[in-house]
């Protein structure tokens, strides 16, 4: 069968099953809409937190940057990982006991106060919109490289989906449905990585065949990398660029934000039990680790192959899959000293990303009107790539290309759907039924939730139609506004009797003033300062959520000291939530 | 057990705060000091092709997380039972 045929059933067949799924299991309660009754089996939740968490950037691209900036992007595989043992030992357990149904409501009730739950709704809805956007676009361009549908057609397509199975069936739809798509996803990043892995070290397990031999040689693949980028004058692949200070903020403002993201926290309101909430942090961390520690195995495969097979080769005789990939705007190759061979080596080849003119070159390349380098390598490479590619680089067969096409756009719907949950919980519970309606009946209730999940999807397709230019400028904004808001406030909830109001209002102001005031002043008002000698203590934007946090902490201690403890009702409600007995209990509220 | 009720929560709670505070010490270990502060030191050491830094960084870290919750777990079970303030 054609591989276009094969992508359109595999494509087909998940999302009939994601709508019947949404069907089957929709919801007709608030807590059934919110939570999903508290009823998710702990290896469930651990599976469809997995597929809340990894998105397009996890699936399509995050493999691609490790495979470009090879130590540097530790980054992110430690970072997005270890924020799941402090959700284990410092969250889940205490907010499941808790007992309600969203961050910005414990917020309100353990501080007391309806000001801090808007402060705390207004992060949600800003963080969760900022994610995304990236999203629907990321489902956008992989209808357009693989359906050969438009790109915004391919957004309205997945807006649709998602529309019907979030405004239906709620968090028990979403968690059922992001099950089915964890499955497929990670199906779908396994058989490549597994093929390729065999094909560069004869081992099947991507994560041993990492550290084994090249077939053929007696070097190992990290050996084998320094030595071939050593030769084309890149920097050595286990040593990465980045500054330790700046490693060191990144990777934990990533860790804190993922364990202050709402989307995340709110899938262990839906366990049976504060057992069953610790567990399924364990599940989600091993499913999530099946991808994590596969990631950096295919970006070293796939960097070889393309150290190995393309630089010095004649364009006429490069592999097909460079061709198919430059018809598909993501490989460029400028002849600049007419040779017609490819030179690849350190440093941009020409300014920007490619403008493909519509004419071919003498040896039949693609010619782009942008202006070379001094540098003398000839070759762009987009990052998504070492995902995309690699079943054509491995020889796969063609349900593999469909395989992939299906799991990027499982990852894309199911993060986007669980966003969009926790946008439309926090309007119709946190806004609306707390502060506007409080008389508001379960029926209007849901109505509300469902209206504004409506809402909110159609305000995500927009984004992702005309996605605003500064959309891949503002993932740094998610994070690190989740680690200087969420992650303290939550924290200090649970662990100290004496943080009260007034400290968590003034930690929250400073760590989101002071967070964003950088992000904004180094990304959008002087981005020509954005370098290292001018970041304070030499931390990047996206590394500054750890200072915001570290501020928020010590504000919100200074003031909760010169003012008064909370009142008895709360330190009653602390000393509660730390044991588990009574968690049943809890619901009925 | 014949501790009050109040007393069983607090000495539950010391206990859990310990095994927090001792696991979240040895989770900084295995990403922070092992991936990122000595990553320098420790990539002078091979260990199964890897050098030894890089390898935490990008594998070994994630697996000490798992290890870690999976302790976490089975330990706070037993301190649930222990001082009788498990889910009925």
């Amino acid at each position: 069968m054609e591989t276009q045929t094969l992508i359109y059933l595999m494509v087909g067949a998940t999302f009939s099953l994601y709508i019947a799924i949404a069907i089957w299991t929709r919801a007709g309660s608030t807590s059934e809409y919110y939570v999903a009754s508290k009823g998710v089996h702990p290896i469930a939740n651990g599976m469809a937190t997995g597929a809340d968490w990894m998105s397009a950037a996890s699936f399509i691209s995050m493999a691609g940057i490790i495979s470009f900036t090879g130590y540097d992007g530790s980054v992110y595989l430690m970072g997005w990982t270890g924020g799941y043992v402090l959700l284990a030992m410092c969250l889940a357990p205490y907010l499941r006991k808790f007992g309600r149904y969203t961050v910005p409501e414990f917020v309100g009730t353990r501080y007391y106060s309806q000001t801090a739950r808007v402060v705390a709704v207004i992060c949600v809805i800003f963080i969760s919109f900022t994610y995304v956007a990236g999203q629907m676009r990321g489902v956008g361009i992989v209808f357009s490289r693989y359906l050969e549908i438009d790109i915004n057609m391919g957004v309205i397509i997945g807006m649709a989906i998602v529309f019907f199975y979030s405004v239906l069936g709620g968090m028990k739809g979403i968690t059922y449905t992001q099950v089915a798509q964890y499955c497929v996803m990670i199906f779908a990043y396994m058989v490549p990585a597994i093929y390729i892995s065999i094909l560069i070290t004869g081992n099947p397990i991507p994560q041993f065949g990492f550290g084994d031999t090249v077939t053929g040689t007696d070097t190992s693949v990290l050996d084998r990398l320094n030595g071939l980028g050593a030769e084309l004058g890149f920097t050595s692949y286990t040593d990465g660029t980045k500054s330790t200070i700046d490693v060191f903020a990144i990777t934990m403002a990533l860790m804190v934000g993922t364990a202050g993201l709402p989307h995340v926290i709110v899938r262990f309101f839906t366990t049976p039990t504060v057992r069953d909430a610790r567990k399924s942090a364990g599940y989600a961390l091993l499913f999530i680790a099946i991808l994590y520690t596969t990631a950096p195995a295919v970006a070293a495969f796939a960097r070889i192959n393309l150290l190995t097979n393309v630089p010095g080769v004649a364009y006429e005789e490069a592999p097909q899959w460079i061709k198919t990939w430059e018809n598909a705007g993501l490989i460029a190759w400028q002849d600049k000293n007419g040779d017609g061979v490819i030179q690849y080596g350190a440093g941009a080849p020409f300014a920007g990303a490619p403008q493909f003119t519509n004419e071919r070159g003498a040896n039949g390349e693609r010619l782009i009107s942008n202006a070379p380098t001094e540098a003398e390598t000839e070759l762009y490479v987009d990052r998504d790539i070492m995902v995309l590619a690699n079943p054509e680089i491995a020889n796969l067969p063609g349900w593999v290309v469909a395989l992939i096409a299906a799991g990027g756009l499982a990852a894309a719907l199911s993060t986007a759907a669980g966003l969009l949950l926790v946008i439309s919980t926090s309007i119709s519970h946190d806004l609306l039924k707390s502060n506007f309606k409080k008389d508001i009946s379960e029926k209007g209730e849901l109505l509300a939730a469902r209206v504004a999940a409506g809402v909110a999807v159609i305000v995500a397709g927009l984004f992702g139609i005309y996605p605003p230019a500064f959309v891949a400028q503002v993932v740094a904004f998610a994070f690190g506004l989740a680690a200087a808001s969420f992650f303290p406030v939550i924290v200090m909830g649970i662990f100290s009797k004496r943080m009260n109001k007034e400290g968590a209002i003034a930690g929250m102001a400073v760590g989101l003033v002071f967070t964003f005031s950088y992000i904004v002043f180094f990304k959008f008002i002087s981005p020509e300062l954005d370098t290292a000698e001018h970041w304070w203590f030499g931390i990047s934007p996206e590394g500054i959520g750890t200072l915001g946090m570290i501020f928020n902490f010590i504000a919100s201690v200074a003031v909760a000291s010169v003012t008064k403890a909370p009142p008895e009702e709360i330190q009653h409600l602390i000393e509660d939530i730390r044991v588990p007995r009574g968690a049943g209990g809890a619901i009925a509220h | 057990m014949s501790l009050s009720k109040e007393d069983a929560a607090r000495a539950y709670w010391k206990e859990n705060l310990r095994l927090m505070i001792t696991l979240l010490v040895i989770w900084f270990v295995v990403s922070f000091c092992a991936g990122i502060l000595f990553v320098d030191a420790l990539n002078q050491i091979q260990f199964f092709g890897f050098p030894l830094g890089f390898w935490f960084a990008q594998q070994g870290a994630i697996y000490g997380f798992l290890v870690l919750i999976l302790i976490y777990v089975l330990k706070m079970n037993k301190l649930d039972r222990k001082y009788d303030l498990h889910e009925e």
